[in-house]
């Protein structure tokens, strides 16, 4: 790929301060980059710093996070040098966001109609008719029937409610689209469903989109590359299909083997022993090694560094081999 | 292995649970007759000591009713439930109160007024249920110990504390969580999303049950947690020879270990059969539908995906006819006014469609 990126995330760390105090590394070090009308998977366990990862690129954080070091690059400009004021007229209009479930993030009192204008009407200049209109193409872009679209949220189903959320990310145009756990708590015909209807929005307006799930099987059938996160930090990424059929670090392996799978013969799933480390104890060397598998004596002690594994595929695990990754 | 030889645990025929939908006033006025909702519509599966059936199935199609309806917590509208060969009593006491209709259409027969039965605490004894949620499945402000040891405590049993903490002791430590002293005092909330499960699970096997109902036990679970749950609830079947009925959406997670699987849509069972007859030659359109979109996890293994459109319909305006056939792919004339029978495919394997050739029933 020799195009420009379209979002570049540099060396971007987060901290929280707890509320007894102490701080917690929720990201450290995150590097990846997303491509014009490309689908980026980002794939961890809860708690692992997926949906920190995409608060900080839009700049909503929570009061006690702060963004310590890194670079937010869209189209080459820096959105974590931005105003406040500036910002607001990235988000939505540039970069927008399908939230994790979809049963709580849409208002409950007003139409779904008047959500998606309301939208709208804030970020262009544009009369109230004109606003209708861009509504009804939007409603029928996602596939909700026409008369529905004065119903109130309660009386969408759970599909019905996501198509809502994708109408009303994709209100103003954006070129970027964060969809956050978007099928997860979905039925898997409704899940196939939304996942097609993402894929053809794509196509048709040449999205770029980021997908936060904890789902493989998810991210296999969509994405056209991976980042894999542990800890807060990337530890392995590069093209699906590298991810899924070279797996270089010992985690996206058993990842990858817990998840079942129709096609391999029944027998016992591999599980991966203990939890994700808390962000305030979080283990000084590398932060898998207390889970992994394959660790060896260094791993206690020294993080590992990004390793080029092959050409796009990097991940940072002591055992792989190749230079260190440049971003 | 269990053969089809062995005592059957549980045995439902032709079970139907039906709810009524809330009036208007007006309609109420007008002496309207109510609507009902099928959620159950004549539903019969047999699971035998030491087997794991899946009831699979979208929201909505009466999977988590059938589950209720079994453990008694709704009473069913007609149709049987015997459990270890007796039925179960609420039905008895229907039946002899002359409520119960049987498929015979008789009411309350002699048959019924002596017929061994089972109240309703006493298969609470035998058959447990693992709900969706562990983070609302327990009591918040109960520690481990007690949740654990609440069932004893309700069927009277182990009374003696030193036997009390020995049941609870194991059961904890079944569920895989050692050292079990540890979890005597902590709560809930102390507790990760697997650990959460495991109490449940706990909760449930400290009653030696003989069945447990699994309602998407690991749905909510991160995909690393919900391997070892279904490692553990494997191991409680091979080591116990208990009976699992697992309920699911997910074909994904039954291949690994369901010994069967029931395919059901609107309230009905339209495919049945042995895990590996239903996976690798699936008969049933929607079966197959179901099939095409699970989850793959490799990129190159992308197919063909057969993406129904819509959503389930309303139980309460179930289709003529063949109750799948708006949504049906191969839908054809005949469909949209006779509902099919079951075909047999195969061995213990049927389906219910115009299209399949084989005895019918």
């Amino acid at each position: 790929m020799t195009e420009a990126p379209l979002l570049s995330v540099r060396h971007l760390s987060v901290d929280f301060i707890m509320q007894d105090g102490q701080m917690g590394h929720a990201l450290e070090d995150v590097s990846f980059d997303v491509f014009h009308g490309q689908t980026l998977g980002l794939v961890g366990e809860s708690g692992c710093g997926k949906t920190t990862t995409l608060m900080a690129i839009m700049r909503l954080l929570p009061a006690n996070a702060r963004i310590t070091t890194g670079q937010v690059l869209y189209n080459g400009q820096d959105l974590l040098s931005l105003s406040e004021r500036q910002m607001r007229d990235f988000r939505w209009k540039e970069m927008s966001i399908v939230f994790q479930g979809a049963m709580n993030a849409l208002n409950p009192v007003m139409r779904i109609d008047e959500q998606i204008g309301e939208a709208i009407l804030l970020h262009h200049l544009m009369t109230r008719s004109q606003a209708a209109r861009r509504v009804g193409e939007l409603m029928e872009m996602v596939g909700i029937p026409r008369e529905r679209a004065g119903q109130y949220p309660h009386e969408y189903s759970g599909g019905m409610r996501q198509r809502a959320m994708i109408a009303l990310a994709l209100a103003c145009a954006p070129s970027l689209l964060f969809a956050d756990e978007p099928t997860t708590a979905l039925d898997v015909m409704i899940q196939a469903q939304v996942l097609e209807l993402l894929k053809q929005i794509q196509e048709k307006l040449g999205l770029a989109i980021v997908l936060v799930t904890h789902d493989l099987g998810v991210v296999a059938e969509v994405c056209d590359s991976v980042a894999v996160m542990y800890g807060g930090k990337v530890v392995e990424s590069g093209s699906a299909d590298s991810i899924y059929n070279a797996p270089q670090h010992p985690y996206t392996e058993r990842l990858l083997q817990s998840f079942p799978d129709l096609n391999r013969p029944a027998g016992s799933l591999v599980s991966i022993p203990g939890t994700p480390p808390r962000v305030t104890e979080l283990p000084p060397g590398c932060r898998f090694e207390p889970r992994c598998n394959k660790r060896i004596e260094i791993c206690a002690t020294t993080a590992p560094v990004m390793l080029e594994t092959s050409s796009g595929h990097r991940a940072a695990c002591h055992l792989c081999q190749g230079p260190a990754a440049r971003f | 292995m269990p053969t089809p030889e062995s005592a059957p645990v549980l045995e439902v025929s032709r079970l139907v649970k039906s709810f009524a939908m809330r009036q208007s006033l007006l309609a109420a006025l007008q002496r309207k007759p109510a609507l009902e909702i099928r959620a159950v519509d004549d539903v019969s599966f047999t699971l035998h000591r030491g087997e794991v059936l899946a009831l699979v199935g979208e929201s909505g199609c009466g999977k988590t009713t059938i589950a209720r309806t079994l453990i008694g917590l709704e009473e069913p509208t007609s149709g049987e439930i015997r459990f270890s060969g007796e039925i179960v009593s609420a039905q008895v006491r229907r039946a002899r109160a002359g409520l119960l209709s049987l498929d015979s259409g008789e009411v309350g027969t002699h048959e019924h007024m002596t017929m061994p039965h089972m109240s309703l605490k006493r298969l609470r004894q035998h058959a447990q249920m693992i709900f969706q949620d562990p983070y609302e499945s327990l009591n918040p402000r109960a520690t481990v110990f007690d949740i654990v040891a609440e069932p004893l405590h309700v069927h009277g049993i182990a009374r003696q504390r030193q036997e009390r903490l020995e049941r609870v002791r194991r059961a904890l430590e079944d569920a895989g969580l050692r050292p079990a002293e540890s979890f005597f005092p902590r709560y809930p909330h102390e507790l990760s999303g697997g650990q959460r499960q495991r109490v449940v699970i706990a909760g449930a096997m400290v009653l030696k049950p003989e069945l447990l109902l699994a309602d998407e036990p690991v749905s909510m679970l991160d995909v690393s947690i919900r391997a070892e749950i279904l490692n553990l609830l494997s191991e409680l079947r091979r080591q116990r020879g208990i009976s699992i009925l697992f309920i699911t959406h997910d074909l994904g997670t039954v291949s690994h270990f369901a010994d069967r699987i029931a395919v059901m849509y609107l309230g009905r069972l339209v495919e049945s059969g042995a895990t590996g007859d239903v996976l690798q030659r699936p008969q049933h359109p929607y079966t197959r539908a179901l099939l095409s979109v699970v989850p793959v996890a490799n990129p190159r293994l992308r197919r063909e995906r057969v993406i129904l459109q819509g959503e389930t319909p309303n139980a309460a305006d179930i289709p003529a006819g063949c109750r799948f056939h708006p949504r049906c792919p191969v839908v054809m004339e005949r469909c949209r006014h006779e509902d099919p029978p079951y075909a047999s495919v195969g061995t213990r394997h049927m389906a219910a469609c115009w299209l399949l050739e084989g005895p019918r029933r």
